[in-house]
């Protein structure tokens, strides 16, 4: 490669936090029309090496080059000026304004001095059907799935005109069909002359698209490697520093009374209309039961309702024997729930907050965290050690504000309190989202426990690999209806596929039958 | 840790940064009109710090804008602006010299105490009606608050005329229900300095004591923070916004009951609205929300307001200018964003320069 040729070469990247060093002495270099994975285990330094490159941090050390020049990239709007634009890992949307209001944010449209919403909203829809980008233009960020606040944010880089793109785990939330769908959008992106930096802890993505993979550990760089020529498990193996196992072993489920029971159930959505149809459900303890269905089906607001943090139109929902519907949620989750949101900022964390006074928010104020209403600091901060340490929660210290722990480190943080609690019916909404593969391994192991322990498991997961590998019986969820509910063993991605898009499930056995017979009968052929 | 206290430092640059900004433009301000800053500022704190009488009024000041100062605050941490300190100061104020008027032949311990809790819990239940609209119906806390005010005003007013008295002030309350005490009294040459200063460290201690020790302190800053996490984790809206406006009530009662025992020992009819509540919003900010800092903050509003008596005479200074310096301040805090954003920028070219050596 000629030195010309790379649009971007951090060397030496240094950035230290307090005495804790995030990154050390990182080299990266992007080729152009390249796209370039970044790989490491949750809290290695990535996002903080892409929030330097992209203006938000400035390094304790080291040198960037961008095109061939020194650079100081000293704000976002000079990392624009140069042509870098990074899609977030936790958006940088405003919610009380819509699609397009977030897209121009900043490059607004006008009129003789008035924003001109039409043709911005026409712009948007454009750039949006050029990408493939599914949203609407019109609808508000918080009114939105968190699947489409993503793809917002995708447009508003791709809007800015951005060379050189960085994406920070950008498929997390996506469907399988919308990763596949991004997967084509980044290729046509490079084959256009852009550069892109891909951070993702999923291995068959960077097979997929990335040309070159940088690995870190701990803050440090361990190699780049060309992708054609290193296996997933050879990655996986250099990026934690030992050997990774990615089957899921389990023993078969032996479940027993149903913890979860629910009635003809009918949730409304925001605006007004049922986003959950009179379904029923029913979830026994000692099973994982997983939900699968395209983002936007009806889980979210099942999960809410179950929760208790939406209301209940009609139906019933049983916890462990108790009605529950339109419960408190302390009252739900004191029948025994526990709950890992889906969207792990807004309702998993106060984010302001010690790490520490995070992890004892379902229980602050039972014993021992407090007595007669006096918290007690050591139980707090003794508990948050044990967490951190079990669940190898990285973070300088339990003190810390939740804030400045990595996302995945957020979403550990997260699993380890709901699961410590040890409630008898567990709900996982997208667990391992933003989770290296050697975290997801661990988490995927605690959910097992939790079933083999007795206790049911809810999993909602957009990723099938995830449903099925963990899951004992998976529901598909379509349009606000439970279409069918089938045993993982017996069932596989073809037909949850076709499930998920609305096919019966004698239309989708049909058509999985004939496909296999299709297939038998041309490898016949060719024998 | 480094962080930690680095950021520590950082939260204290900001109003210490204020302070000086907001000194330096009333400088620039009194420059601008002929004055000369230096003598102004030097009769300021001459004025206040030479004489124990005037050091020991503004301490008394200072105890009410402790007192409103950390009612503010304790709305703010849970997320809920409280315009409303004056008003709740009033009611406080009025029912405490109400009970004290009516009760003179109760013991001084129990005639204070009594008049104390009635004033706290006139104020609470003041703020306490806009608590209960914002947690069931949603109600704006803000305009409610603006309305309670000059309801309150009105309302103090009529009782003073029809009820307590029939002219403008109200007859002064016994020896037994005055919060000043002789010794006191004499180490600052006869200042109207009174027990509610030792109050106000208390209440300020106890206020530390509940934003970091109780769990229901723990909840108002979780509801404050995030109300989406909080309400995930079982907390209730509607009880901490009530909770956090009723204690918010409850301190500017206090302070205001400490203000009519111990700075006047009666009321008289307002033409508006007492300063010392809006003031206690300044306070707030200026101490960032910290009950030690709104403390410090207090002092300092407390000696400007006293020094501002002595531009006039030993300055030749308009007495207004102590109120620019005192608003320039504010606008300062207020502007807390460009601060940071100017010492992030000194530091970063610190960094540059460090980084190409
Ligand atoms: N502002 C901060 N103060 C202190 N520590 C921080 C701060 N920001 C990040 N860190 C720490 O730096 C480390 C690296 O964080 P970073 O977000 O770069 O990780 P990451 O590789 O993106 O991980 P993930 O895959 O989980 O997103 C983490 O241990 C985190 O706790
Ligand atoms: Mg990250």
């Amino acid at each position: 490669m000629s030195q010309t040729n790379k649009v971007i070469e951090m060397k030496g990247i240094t950035k230290e936090f307090g005495n804790f060093r995030a990154n050390d002495n990182i080299h990266l270099d992007l080729n152009k029309g390249e796209i370039h994975a970044l790989l490491g285990e949750n809290g290695a330094g990535k996002s903080t090496l892409m929030n330097i490159l992209s203006g938000l941090l400035e390094p304790t050390e080291g040198e960037i080059w961008v095109n061939g020049n020194k650079v100081n990239i000293s704000s976002p709007d000079t990392a624009n000026q140069l042509g870098i634009g990074m899609v977030h890992q936790h958006f940088m949307l405003v919610d009380k304004f819509t699609v397009t209001e977030n897209i121009m944010l900043g490059k607004e449209k006008h009129r003789y001095g008035f924003m001109d919403q039409d043709s911005a909203e026409k712009d948007v829809q454009e750039l949006s059907d050029r990408y493939g980008l599914r949203v609407d233009p019109k609808a508000r960020i918080s009114d939105i799935s968190v699947g489409m606040q993503q793809r917002a944010e995708i447009l508003k880089t791709l809007y800015r005109g951005a060379d050189i793109l960085i994406f920070d785990e950008p498929t997390g939330v996506l469907t399988p069909q919308e990763i596949e769908e991004l997967m084509e959008i980044m290729q046509s992106l490079v084959n256009e002359g852009k550069s892109i930096i891909l951070i993702t802890h999923k291995l068959d993505e960077i097979k997929q698209v990335a040309d070159r993979c940088t690995v870190i550990r701990r803050g440090k760089s361990i190699d780049t490697v060309d992708v054609a020529t290193t296996s997933q498990q050879e990655l996986a193996d250099m990026m934690v520093g030992r050997s990774v196992s990615f089957k899921v072993d389990k023993k078969p489920a032996t479940p027993k009374d149903p913890v979860l029971e629910i009635k003809n159930l009918t949730v409304k959505e925001a605006r007004g209309y049922d986003a959950v149809k009179a379904i029923d459900l029913e979830v026994r303890a000692g099973e994982v039961l997983g939900i699968a269905g395209v983002d936007g089906n009806g889980q979210s607001q099942l999960i809410q309702a179950i929760t208790g943090l939406t209301k209940v139109d009609s139906g019933t929902i049983k916890l462990a024997g108790k009605d529950i519907t339109n419960k408190k949620p302390r009252q739900i989750t004191e029948t025994g729930l526990g709950h890992i949101p889906e969207d792990r900022q807004r309702y998993g964390l106060v984010l302001p907050m010690k790490l520490e006074e995070n992890m004892a928010l379902q229980t602050y104020y039972q014993k021992p965290f407090s007595k007669h209403g006096f918290l007690n600091h050591k139980e707090i901060k003794e508990h948050a050690k044990r967490l951190i340490e079990e669940f190898d929660v990285r973070t300088p210290s339990e003190e810390h504000s939740a804030a400045s722990l990595s996302g995945g480190n957020q979403q550990k943080a997260i699993i380890a309190r709901e699961i410590y609690r040890d409630p008898a019916l567990l709900i996982a909404a997208q667990p391992t989202r933003g989770l290296d593969v050697g975290a997801i391994e661990y988490i995927h192991k605690r959910l097992i426990e939790q079933r083999d322990n007795g206790k049911g498991v809810l999993l909602m997961s957009y990723e099938l690999d995830e449903v099925m590998n963990v899951s004992d019986r998976i529901a598909v969820m379509y349009d606000g209806n439970v279409i069918a509910v089938v045993n993982a063993d017996e069932t596989n991605e073809k037909e949850l596929g076709l499930l998920m898009a609305g096919v019966s499930l004698e239309k989708a056995h049909e058509q999985v039958a004939e496909s296999k017979g299709k297939e038998k009968e041309t490898v016949a052929d060719t024998k | 840790m480094l962080t930690q206290n680095n950021n520590r430092l950082n939260n204290l640059m900001v109003p210490i940064l204020s302070i000086i900004l907001g000194f330096v433009f009333g400088a620039l301000l009194m420059l601008l009109f002929g004055y000369n800053p230096i003598t102004a500022y030097q009769a300021m704190l001459d004025g206040v710090f030479t004489s124990p009488y005037f050091f020991g009024e503004a301490l008394r000041q200072a105890t009410v804008l402790t007192f409103t100062g950390l009612g503010f605050a304790i709305a703010f941490k849970a997320g809920f602006f409280n315009i409303g300190i004056a008003g709740q100061l009033l009611v406080g104020w009025v029912s405490a010299i109400w009970v004290a008027l009516a009760f003179p032949d109760l013991p001084r311990i129990v005639l204070v105490t009594l008049s104390l809790v009635v004033g706290i819990v006139a104020g609470a239940v003041w703020a306490g009606i806009a608590g209960a609209l914002r947690a069931y119906f949603g109600t704006s806390e803000v305009i409610v608050t603006i309305m309670l005010n000059y309801t309150a005003l009105h309302f103090t007013n009529y009782l003073i005329r029809n009820v307590l008295s029939t002219g403008n002030t109200t007859e002064r309350v016994g020896e037994n229900a005055s919060l000043r005490i002789d010794w006191l009294t004499n180490l600052t040459a006869g200042s109207r300095l009174n027990v509610g200063f030792f109050i106000a460290i208390i209440v300020v201690a106890l206020y530390w004591v509940f934003m970091t020790q109780t769990t229901a302190g723990f909840e108002v800053r979780a509801v404050g923070l995030n109300p989406h996490a909080s309400s995930y984790a079982g907390m209730s809206a509607a009880k901490n916004i009530i909770l956090s406006m009723v204690l918010s009530g409850a301190l500017a009662g206090l302070g205001g009951a400490i203000h009519g025992l111990g700075t006047f020992g009666n009321i008289f009819t307002q033409s508006g609205l007492p300063n010392v509540g809006f003031n206690g919003i300044a306070v707030a900010l200026l101490g960032l929300g910290n009950p030690i800092g709104i403390f410090f903050s207090s002092i300092l509003f407390g000696v400007l307001d006293v020094g501002a008596g002595f531009l006039p005479n030993r300055a030749g200074v308009p007495d207004e200018m102590a109120s620019i310096v005192i608003a320039a301040i504010i606008f300062f805090v207020g502007a807390n964003y460009l601060i940071r954003l100017i010492m992030g920028k000194l530091k970063s070219n610190k960094q540059a320069t460090e980084g190409g050596e």
